[in-house]
């Protein structure tokens, strides 16, 4: 896995006029890769997170991934790409709430046709890995935040990704919870070789990064 | 985990939207199967009687309606059994036979039923069903044979009739009409008790789909007494001579018959012609209108639906839907509404017109099992026009927008 950015930028046009939420950003990013990005609230953190595999369509610059250019591919094409490759983790765990903890786990594995024994038998292992075996048929809102987060990097993991994205996980979570999270971030990322891409605010959590981003008005800060 | 199982889990979280999506079409289709699986055994039963009734002119109380005729209410007019004698003895010529009839919905137990006295011998076994019954006596003759130039013009063949008459009925005994004796379970020789008085089941008459099969039949004295109407009939069925009728027969009837209405069976027929175009056009405003109502209530509903899940599509494309796959999960669901709403609709459209078939049409009526693909065509396509719109602009939600949201 690599990906390489190069110059960049995403302009939001709104009533009040165009909005420079990140400018001229360029970055290497290597298999086994723990990055963190951070600054100032609104300084285009979840913007670029979310640019890279086409949640947000970038103004101007290249993506490469695995050395192939993906910023002006198809919707579809980006689409497959973060079905086979990608994990999301959101600060608002983003679970469906009328999906059990399994089932929620499954989507990933269903997208990619996954049958269905083998989408139970490795969401239950996924699951067992993050430690809520005895959770699996519990609705979001039975389960208590840091559980619904464990859910959300078990439906991250299920498909072996290469690439895990994090906007603020530990956001919603206290301090304990946080280390506990990142730690187990930590872990994939040593154990396994899965890239992880983490935005954050917290300067602890920064410090698991290999590679520390600021960003600033969204400019990269060195 | 699949397409199928999200939409399905996410209908079942959310029942009582799912009624609102579906109620217009599944009621618009509703009436339209009951208002033709009543019409549909309207208009079989005009072909049948144009074939089976021997009569082709009706003489009925003054006021009544041909919808009396065949509904007969317990407080319908009635006219004086003398008639009958008073055509006999006059000079008019042209009438082959008479046979006049009292019937009034009574009850057999918990079960409404219809019951209509004949006078044997005179009493048509106009039904050429009936005479399989072994029922039947004489040939009757006939002053001149019967044109069927009328019955052509509605576009009903008809095989000249052997008309012969019912030779006795006795006192306490009765015949059967097919579909009342399967309603009231009885078989020939069973008893039957009506207004306190029990009757032996004489004969179980065959199948003719006409009003007949639902009637329960008895000797018209009889049914005089039970009914405390001595010496009152609510018809007369006369078969007339075709000729006579061209030469004025029923100016005749009327001014010796005062306080009746006379009308010939050809204007009846085309009565109930006119009631089943009605019943078509009726059928055609209907569609019209669940297809606007039903259409848009269901785009509102997949609108609304869509509105509430923008988060969901969000978490969807993140994990790699794509747009197709989000337009497929809202189609798909209304494929699904639109399976439930038009099973409902036939259901209750079907179950609505048994029960008020007896009622408007004086008949049994069937389910019609051909209607329930015609439901399911049209609710299908109702949902799915009414969602198309929706479901394109829940594809195109931005997949970040809400992805943030708390
Ligand atoms: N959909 C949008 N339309 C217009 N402007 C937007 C949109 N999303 C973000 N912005 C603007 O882009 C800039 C960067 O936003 P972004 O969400 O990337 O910041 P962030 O660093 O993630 O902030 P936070 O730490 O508060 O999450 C902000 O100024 C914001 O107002
Ligand atoms: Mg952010």
């Amino acid at each position: 896995m690599n990906l390489t950015i190069e110059k960049l930028a995403k302009e939001y046009t709104t009533k009040d006029g165009k909005v420079n939420a990140i400018n001229n950003i360029n970055l290497v990013i290597n298999k086994s890769d723990f990055v963190t990005i951070t600054g100032p609230s609104g300084s285009g953190k979840s913007t670029l997170l979310l640019s890279l595999f086409g949640l947000i369509k970038p103004s101007s610059g290249k993506i490469f991934f695995d050395d192939k250019r993906i910023d002006n591919i198809s919707d579809s094409a980006l689409a497959k790409i973060r079905k086979n490759h990608i994990g999301f983790i959101m600060q608002n765990f983003a679970l469906i709430p009328y999906l059990t903890t399994v089932q929620n786990v499954m989507i990933p594995l269903s997208l990619l046709g996954v049958n269905k024994s083998e989408q139970i038998k490795r969401a239950t292992e996924v699951l067992e890995f993050v430690g809520l075996k005895n959770r699996l048929n519990h609705l979001p809102r039975q389960l208590s935040i840091g559980q619904q987060q464990r859910v959300a990097i078990a439906r991250a993991l299920v498909h072996n990704p290469s690439v895990i994205l994090a906007d603020e996980p530990t956001g919603n979570l206290d301090p304990a919870l946080s280390l506990e999270i990142l730690d187990f971030l930590k872990k994939i990322n040593t154990e396994k070789g899965i890239t992880v891409i983490m935005v954050t605010h917290s300067p602890t959590a920064a410090e698991y990064g290999n590679k520390k981003i600021k960003l600033n008005n969204g400019e990269l800060v060195n | 985990m699949n397409t199928f199982k999200i939409i399905w889990l996410e209908l079942w979280k959310r029942k009582s939207q799912l009624i609102s999506g579906i109620l217009a079409i599944t009621l618009g289709i509703a009436v339209i199967v009951a208002i033709q699986s009543i019409s549909v055994v309207s208009k079989q039963n005009v072909a049948k009687k144009l074939d089976n009734l021997g009569a082709n002119i009706l003489v009925l109380p003054q006021g009544t309606s041909i919808d009396d005729y065949y509904t007969s209410d317990i407080d319908a007019p009635t006219l004086p059994m003398e008639y009958v004698e008073r055509i006999l003895t006059s000079s008019i010529s042209g009438v082959d036979n008479m046979s006049p009839k009292l019937t009034r919905r009574v009850k057999v137990g918990e079960t409404s039923i219809v019951l209509t006295g004949i006078l044997p011998k005179s009493e048509i076994a106009s039904k050429p069903l009936w005479q399989n019954a072994g029922l039947v006596g004489a040939e009757l003759e006939t002053a001149c044979a019967p044109s069927n130039a009328e019955n052509k013009s509605q576009g009903f063949e008809d095989e000249k009739l052997k008309r012969k008459v019912i030779d006795t009925l006795n006192r306490y005994d009765c015949l059967l009409g097919s579909q009342i004796s399967k309603k009231l379970k009885l078989v020939e020789n069973s008893k039957i008790t009506i207004n306190s008085q029990e009757f032996k089941a004489v004969k179980v008459l065959p199948e003719t789909g006409t009003v007949d099969d639902d009637r329960v039949f008895a000797h018209i004295t009889t049914v005089q007494e039970l009914l405390n109407a001595p010496d009152q009939i609510s018809t007369i069925e006369i078969m007339g001579c075709c000729n006579a009728i061209s030469e004025g027969l029923l100016g005749k009837l009327r001014n010796i018959l005062p306080d009746t209405r006379i009308t010939t069976i050809n204007q009846i027929v085309s009565t109930q012609i006119e009631t089943n175009r009605l019943m078509d056009k009726v059928t055609l405003i209907f569609l019209i209108i669940i297809f606007f109502v039903g259409g848009i209530s269901m785009g509102n509903y997949i609108w609304a639906n869509v509105n509430e899940r923008h988060k969901e599509i969000g978490v969807l494309r993140m994990m790699g839907a794509s747009k197709g796959m989000i337009y497929k999960l809202f189609l798909f669901k209304a494929v699904f509404l639109g399976i439930v709403g038009g099973i409902l609709g036939f259901v209750i459209g079907t179950i609505a017109g048994m029960l008020l078939g007896p009622y408007l049409a004086g008949m049994s009526v069937q389910p019609l099992y051909m209607y329930l693909l015609w439901s399911l065509l049209l609710s299908i396509v109702i949902a799915l026009t009414g969602t198309v719109i929706p479901a394109y602009l829940a594809s195109k939600i931005d997949p970040h927008t809400n992805l943030q949201e708390e």
